[in-house]
């Protein structure tokens, strides 16, 4: 078992892990954190997103040691108060059906407006390559994203 | 057919209304299966077997009962005693074979992933762990992968018990198409290949069973569509009293048909918990997922059309053969029997003569995929009018428009006996050559042809109908399916005049939360966010039949709507009491009861409905409990249409094709939500067209899914689809009071012919004349090159 440190949605936590648990499996079963979802097994689907010091990352892909020091950032303590502009975009333009990617859909795409503040079209395709949905077709989640990038480009946004 | 009144416009009907259900999903609050726990929870891990076709030896569970951490492990033989066979509830003919399908196999493995042993253990790693240490000795059987193989003389059986593989065979003619074949001065026959396709609801298949041992009562959590179906057969499947079986539908994350079964897994969690008397949960891995969910399509289609020299088209033969893989599912043989009745598409013909078989291999058994044959079908049609169209040199949407049923010729019976009540092919397909600028398309095709261009532009047409609102019972009972077709809805008006609304339909990412809710809000006239949608549990909607074949809102609305209405009309016996009226002198709207003649003289349904409650001064007869439960079962199907443009880019050098436009202008009949519907059509489109370009489930020849991951199979991004331009025509349904058809499959059933007429239609120059599915550049490219 190893000690690992991290600060989860604001909490800190410490806890013996196996070394071979994946951070997943920490956030999900250790903390609760079932926000963040399983959808594969092999790291194409992206359901498992989450920011880890502020980058997006599959965290079906870390062991849970990996993340020892880390802050990470589920789709559950995204919202500050008020929704992200992300989440609220996704509800506005119907970029959710059943919904199982969304969490994943929705950390990735606010890693992708952090690096690209005004994606094209094609760049919100490509950006969210590695995060599969079933449902929507992508149509409006690739709108929802690029109306979050308007929201947050605009005067007076959240920083 | 009777033709009731639309209800008045309302409020909300018709608006694009923000979901209900996305508060929690957007903040991480959503309820999967996987999400729960409880107290005592136990972890199942199944052992599957490693081969297509295998005899099944010792198996030796003692190894993992040493681990740390494990419980308990099973065996097929160990838990025989414990439940019967899975069902298949579609008979579709006399001389099908049911074979005995055990949840754990006893005897023989009959395809790869077949479960064979059970281990149970404190937490998921461990479980997986003594998963590993179980010894399984298997004596390999030959796999039987190809279905025309399968069906040799002296082919190896994948069920000993039986004397072929053959499962079914059925046949239907209408009108003479032998005759029909000698009239015809143009014949074409095509071999089209329906690939194996694998659903891939994003949220794999997890199962929670929890036993309440003194009482013999459980109640089991599964990521379904079909609670209702999973109580009433696994109820039976495991001897428990089906008053005794709770079963809860949580928030499910998506389906596909894929999750439209009773499962192994069920029967096993409820009697690995009834063994225990501890609650047991099993997730499935995504490979797990792959290998245990039933697969879709597969199947081989030998179509001819006869036609006359203008076009008009004479009769169509199909010769089917379905792939069914090991066992039958719960509709596995009936996918090809839905698909039979859309055969004739959207198009006046007099003769048609139909043949299907049903397969066993040593394969994941198939079942519904969304549309479940009506895809198959719609594929077959609209590919071979694009052949004969190239055939008799005429424009593909000329040849349609020679062919099909005009507006005023409805309602319509075609030669496989459906009556299609309404529709509007002219409308719906003049709005999407507009919208794709056909015309335009087709020039720049001629150009680029007329340069040799090595990126050749393709048009691809498909106008398709289909039969949704699944179904009427009696039709059901007609064609061997055991169960009905009815649904049934509660409103109850609560104290404070809040709406709950009861449903028996079960959805995985429909929205029915928001959509009956704008039913229910019009009807009733409360506030939206006054109304709350129930689903999913047998315990709050002990009657439904739950979600598939687009009957939502077509059976399930209509249910609503009843049941909303009888509220009302139960508010206004005691509405009139109030105001000392009789109930005939009372108008009712927005959420208020007026005497006629005397606005003044008003209560609204609030105030009404704490009066009912409170019971202090009700007239004779009247009910303080305002709740109204209808069921609807209905006396047709409904028909959604659409027509469907797609233009590709096809790299003849690389055999890359490239979407360029896709326009869907569907026809669903009245919209309660524009937004969800728009919404299912993007995912539908994108559904046909990945199996169109991109997705397929590949066994070698020993009976491995090679495509087994999601590295292999190829489920696309947002970077491999395009964006869609969707527009709808708006024919109401004529046999129900909404108006609506159902819009959950039509994208799906729309868009396949679409796509692969474009590639096609790009490649003629080269004389190709079909390209299998999935149109990859491999494929592609050899079809373009293969006889240089």
């Amino acid at each position: 078992m190893v000690l690992i440190s991290t600060t989860v949605d604001g909490a800190d936590h410490a806890d013996e892990v196996e070394p071979r648990l994946l951070l997943v499996h920490y956030l999900r079963t250790r903390l609760g954190r079932t926000g963040t979802v399983i959808g594969c097994d092999t790291s194409n689907c992206g359901a498992c997103t989450v920011l880890l010091d502020g980058l997006s990352v599959k965290s079906c892909t870390l062991l849970a040691v990996q993340a020892d020091g880390a802050e990470i950032t589920t789709v559950q303590g995204l919202a500050d108060g008020d929704l992200h502009p992300v989440q609220r975009e996704f509800a506005e333009n119907h970029a959710l059906q059943c919904g199982y990617c969304t969490a994943g859909m929705i950390m990735s795409a606010v890693d992708l407006l952090m690096e690209n503040p005004d994606p094209s079209e094609q760049e919100v395709r490509d950006g969210l390559e590695g995060n599969l949905c079933r449902c929507t077709g992508y149509h409006n989640i690739v709108k929802a994203v690029r109306a979050a990038a308007a929201g947050l480009r605009a005067p007076g946004a959240p920083a | 057919m009777t033709t009731q009144a639309a209800p008045p416009a309302g409020r909300l009907t018709g608006q694009p209304v923000r979901r209900k259900e996305d508060a929690r999903v957007i903040t991480g609050q959503a309820r999967w299966t996987d999400n729960l726990t409880l107290p005592g929870l136990a972890h199942l891990a199944i052992v599957r077997s490693p081969m297509a076709h295998a005899r099944i030896g010792q198996a030796d569970v003692s190894a993992a009962l040493e681990l740390p951490g494990v419980v308990a492990a099973f065996t097929g033989r160990d838990l025989a005693p414990d439940y019967g066979s899975l069902p298949t509830a579609w008979i579709v003919s006399d001389d099908l074979i049911v074979p005995d399908h055990p949840p754990i196999a006893a005897d023989e493995a009959r395809y790869l992933g077949d479960a064979v042993a059970v281990v149970v253990a404190e937490d998921p790693y461990r479980a997986a762990d003594a998963a590993e240490a179980v010894q399984v000795e298997y004596e390999p059987l030959p796999a039987v992968v190809d279905p025309a193989a399968a069906l040799a003389d002296g082919a190896p059986l994948v069920h000993a018990g039986q004397a072929t593989n053959r499962a079914f065979t059925w046949t239907f003619s209408g009108g003479d198409y032998a005759a029909a074949r000698r009239l015809a001065t143009v014949v074409v026959s095509r071999r089209f290949v329906q690939q194996r396709v694998m659903p891939t609801a994003m949220e794999p298949r997890a199962v929670l069973a929890e036993p309440f041992p003194a009482t013999g009562e459980f109640t089991l959590w599964t990521s379904t569509q079909v609670p209702h179906f999973v109580r009433l057969l696994m109820s039976s499947v495991c001897g428990i009293g089906e008053q005794k079986l709770r079963v809860i539908a949580p928030d499910v994350g998506g389906g596909f048909g894929g999750k439209l079964n009773v499962y192994a897994e069920e029967a096993i969690a409820l009697a690995v918990a009834r063994r225990l008397g501890r609650p047991v949960k099993w997730t499935a891995t995504r490979g797990e997922d792959y290998l245990a969910t039933t697969h879709g399509r597969d199947m081989i289609q030998d179509v001819e059309i006869a036609a006359a020299r203008d076009g008009r088209v004479l009769g169509l033969k199909v010769d089917l053969t379905s792939d069914l893989g090991a066992y039958l599912q719960l509709l596995t043989p009936a996918v090809p029997l839905l698909g039979r009745y859309v055969y004739p598409g959207v198009y006046k013909f007099g003769a048609h003569e139909f043949s299907c078989q049903g397969v066993f291999t040593t394969k994941t058994p198939t079942d519904s995929y969304r549309g479940a044959g009506r895809p198959e079908a719609t594929f077959a049609v609209e590919r071979i009018m694009d052949e004969l169209a190239a055939e008799l040199g005429l424009d593909p949407l000329e040849l349609r428009q020679r062919n099909w049923i005009s507006h005023d010729e409805f309602p319509y019976t075609t030669v496989t006996g459906l009556t299609y009540d309404s529709g509007n092919y002219e409308a719906a397909t003049a709005r999407a050559a507009e919208l794709f600028g056909y015309d335009a398309l087709r020039r720049e095709q001629a150009e680029r042809r007329q340069r040799g261009d090595p990126v050749q532009l393709g048009i691809g047409v498909s106008v398709y109908t289909e039969m949704g609102g699944l179904a009427p019972s009696r039709w059901f009972g007609r064609h061997g399916y055991t169960v009905g077709g009815w649904e049934t809805a509660s409103v109850r008006l609560l104290p404070t005049g809040r709406v709950e609304v009861i449903a028996g339909t079960s959805p995985h990412g429909q929205g029915h939360e928001t959509t009956f809710g704008q039913i229910a809000a019009d009807a009733v006239g409360v506030p939206f966010d006054d109304i709350d949608v129930m689903h999913g549990d047998t315990d709050v909607a002990p009657w439904g039949l739950d979600t598939y074949g687009s009957r939502s809102i077509v059976v399930g609305g209509e249910a609503v709507l009843r049941a909303a209405r009888q509220v009302v009309d139960k508010a206004r016996v005691v509405a009139a009491h109030m105001l000392e009226v009789s109930p005939g002198d009372l108008e009712f709207g927005g959420g208020r009861f007026s005497v006629r003649g005397d606005p003044d003289a008003s209560r609204t349904i609030q105030d009404v409905a704490f009066a009912a409650f409170s019971a202090h001064d009700l007239p004779p007869g009247a009910d303080p409990v305002l709740l109204a439960e209808a069921t609807v079962d209905p006396e047709a199907f409904s028909y959604p249409h659409g027509t469907h443009l797609c233009a590709v880019e096809v790299d003849t050098a690389t055999g890359l094709v490239k979407v360029r436009s896709y326009v869907a202008v569907d026809d669903v009949g009245t919209v309660i939500n524009p937004m969800i519907v728009d919404g299912q059509v993007h995912g539908g489109v994108a559904q046909g067209l990945a199996q169109a370009l991109y997705e397929e489930a590949v066994y070698d020849a020993g009976g491995n899914l090679v495509t087994g991951s999601m590295v292999d199979y190829l489920v696309p991004s947002a970077a491999d689809v395009p964006p869609y331009v969707t527009d709808r025509t708006e024919t109401p349904a004529t046999t129900n009071p909404l108006g609506v058809k159902g819009a959950g499959e039509a994208g799906t059933i729309g868009s396949t012919p679409a796509v692969v007429n474009a590639v096609v239609d790009a490649l003629r120059p080269y004389g190709v004349t079909d390209i299998r599915m999935p149109c990859t550049p491999e494929r592609v490219w050899q079809a373009t090159h293969g006889d240089a």
